[in-house]
């Protein structure tokens, strides 16, 4: 097996370019691999098109720090705060820039990814007639050509990432990555991806991945680089590992208010850590309060074939 | 002085939504909640999804600060993708769905894209979420919102979510299924479509005038022929209420 192990830090430099479409995170509220969020920042990555149906507070700080020139997607704020104060600060002012908003839906952008996943010509998609969302230029109308009388839809083209990021409980060296709990498009968005960065809060020994293969959620011949984060989900919660920081979220929204307070959030929480390691020493006694110290395991499933 | 908040009524008013064995959409906060008190009292076979990929049928008993959260994941009747979640409002299969908004107007679209122009908006609303796509393929749309000028309006700025959009056959039209608003719950009442579209106030809240009611809306609110109170909870809804609220957050 090819060892795709690498540092956060390497992966982003030699897989993430300035304008690409990137999907970080794809499981709306939980596995959100923060810890990728906070490195494209720290290396200035510029003009990137963020792919998401919610990626709680990760894209507002993206829009802030300017590495966004565009949206494509169904939600942007902090989901503690409600509104995004980088996001509106960009949609209504163009501080730090202006930003192209492409509106989705989340089950819309999800068939998106879907039919990049699978090939698919486009997707038709019915939950968004008589939205706005529609009228996305992007997207065209047309009648269900096996319908008897009048039956609109909206065709969505395929939305094919440059980059996937996921956070994922744990992977083999190999990138196979295990993942239980809701995980929103991480599966679409995975498979529709030209490149695949998976960020886990644990590298096992492959013959734990190997032992329950349904587990699953990108195999690792999709996978480039795959990086031991443990703490790289912070501050949103991931199954089985972390609560919610929900006082870091209260705490960003607060700060982010204007330019000059997220300025200094970016500095204490981003620049002045610079990596990975010191944030998770910055956080330090936090960590142990949000650490899942309990065990409900799941019934082991039995693969034998003799 | 009644024994109950108008926050505790209003989740009351909307767990009467959900009827029994049904499949709800369920957002946070509040609709979580009215969720957990109709399946302890009327609704004991009701399912509730969560966009995000997990389904549940006894809600978890923990404080939910998002529908991922590792407490909803626990225990939960499925843990899966958001397709197979959301794939269940466009197959038909979702009884009744609950969102909020900024604003919502007379034929009950809400808005929470754009406040003023979309091209140079006045505010950037976080969008739509899921939203859209509940609004469109509930069988049954139940909206939540403080009552203020502001926020109840003629006519949105922008759909994100359809309700009757201009009324009449216009939903029909626009190729959406049957559905739309079949609630929309104040905290100072209740208002329910008529066989236009139009939004009529239905039940005025227990110490709220209906005057009252029609000057906190932006358009003129005509009311229902059956126009009545709404009923305070009953004993058992509040104690099933107390019993899922044990830290009192909505007294």
């Amino acid at each position: 097996m090819t060892d795709k192990t690498t540092t956060l830090s390497d992966a982003i430099a030699s897989l993430v370019r300035d304008s690409d479409k990137v999907v970080l995170g794809a499981a709306l509220e939980t596995a959100i691999p923060f810890a990728a969020t906070y490195e494209l920042i720290r290396q200035g990555k510029r003009d990137l098109n963020m792919i998401a149906p919610i990626s709680d507070a990760s894209t507002d700080m993206l829009i802030g720090a300017g590495c966004v020139g565009a949206i494509t997607g169904a939600w942007v704020g902090n989901v503690s705060g409600g509104l995004g104060h980088n996001y509106r600060r960009a949609a209504e002012k163009g501080i730090p820039n202006k930003i192209v908003i492409n509106d989705y839906s989340n089950f819309s952008v999800g068939m998106a990814l879907f039919a990049a996943a699978y090939g698919m010509p486009y997707a038709p998609v019915r939950s968004i007639l008589g939205s706005g969302i529609a009228e996305n230029p992007t997207f065209k109308k047309a009648q269900n050509p096996f319908a008897e009388k009048d039956e609109p839809v909206v065709l969505v083209p395929p939305l094919k990432p440059d980059v996937t990021i996921l956070a994922v409980q744990r992977a083999d060296r190999g990138g196979n990555c295990h993942f239980w709990g809701s995980n929103g498009l991480c599966q679409e968005a995975g498979l529709a991806a030209e490149r695949v960065i998976i960020v886990a809060n644990e590298i096992v020994d492959d013959s734990v991945i190997a032992s329950d293969p349904s587990r699953i959620l990108v195999p690792g011949f999709r996978v480039d680089a795959v990086c031991e984060v443990p703490a790289g989900t912070h501050p949103s919660p991931l199954t089985g590992r972390w609560l919610r920081d929900s006082a870091f979220f209260n705490d960003y929204h607060a700060r982010s208010r204007d330019v000059d307070g997220f300025k200094a959030w970016l500095d204490e929480w981003v620049f002045d850590p610079g990596s990975p390691e010191a944030y998770t020493e910055k956080l330090g006694s936090r960590l142990d309060e949000l650490r899942i110290k309990g065990e409900q395991l799941a019934a082991p499933a039995n693969y034998a074939a003799e | 002085m009644a024994d109950y908040s108008t926050q505790e009524l209003m989740i009351i008013a909307a767990a009467r939504e959900i009827r029994d064995g049904e499949i709800v959409f369920v957002g946070m906060r509040l609709p979580i909640t009215a969720y957990g008190v109709a399946r302890m009292t009327h609704a004991p076979n009701a399912v509730g999804m969560f966009e995000g990929g997990v389904v549940r049928y006894a809600p978890a008993a923990e404080t939910l600060y998002t529908m991922c959260d590792p407490a909803n994941q626990r225990n939960a009747a499925w843990t899966t993708g958001l397709l197979q979640v959301m794939g269940h409002l466009q197959a038909r299969k979702v009884d009744a769905g609950f969102i909020g908004g900024a604003e919502i107007d007379r034929f009950g679209n809400i808005n929470t894209s754009y406040i003023g122009d979309p091209a140079e908006p006045k505010v950037k609303l976080p969008g739509s979420g899921g939203a859209a796509d509940i609004a469109a393929m509930s069988k049954r749309l139940i909206a939540i919102m403080n009552h203020e000028k502001r926020r109840l309006v003629e006519r949105v700025d922008y759909v994100t979510s359809p309700g009757f959009l201009e009324g009449g056959s216009s939903r029909a039209d626009a190729g959406l299924p049957d559905g739309g608003p079949s609630a929309v719950i104040t905290d100072k009442a209740i208002l329910r479509p008529d066989a236009q579209g139009e939004l009529l106030l239905s039940s005025v809240h227990p110490g709220h005038s209906a005057e009252e009611v029609r000057e906190n809306t932006g358009w003129d609110l005509k009311f229902a022929p059956d126009m009545s109170e709404t009923p305070a909870p009953s004993a058992e809804e509040l104690a099933a209420l107390h019993q899922i609220d044990r830290d009192g957050f909505w007294r």
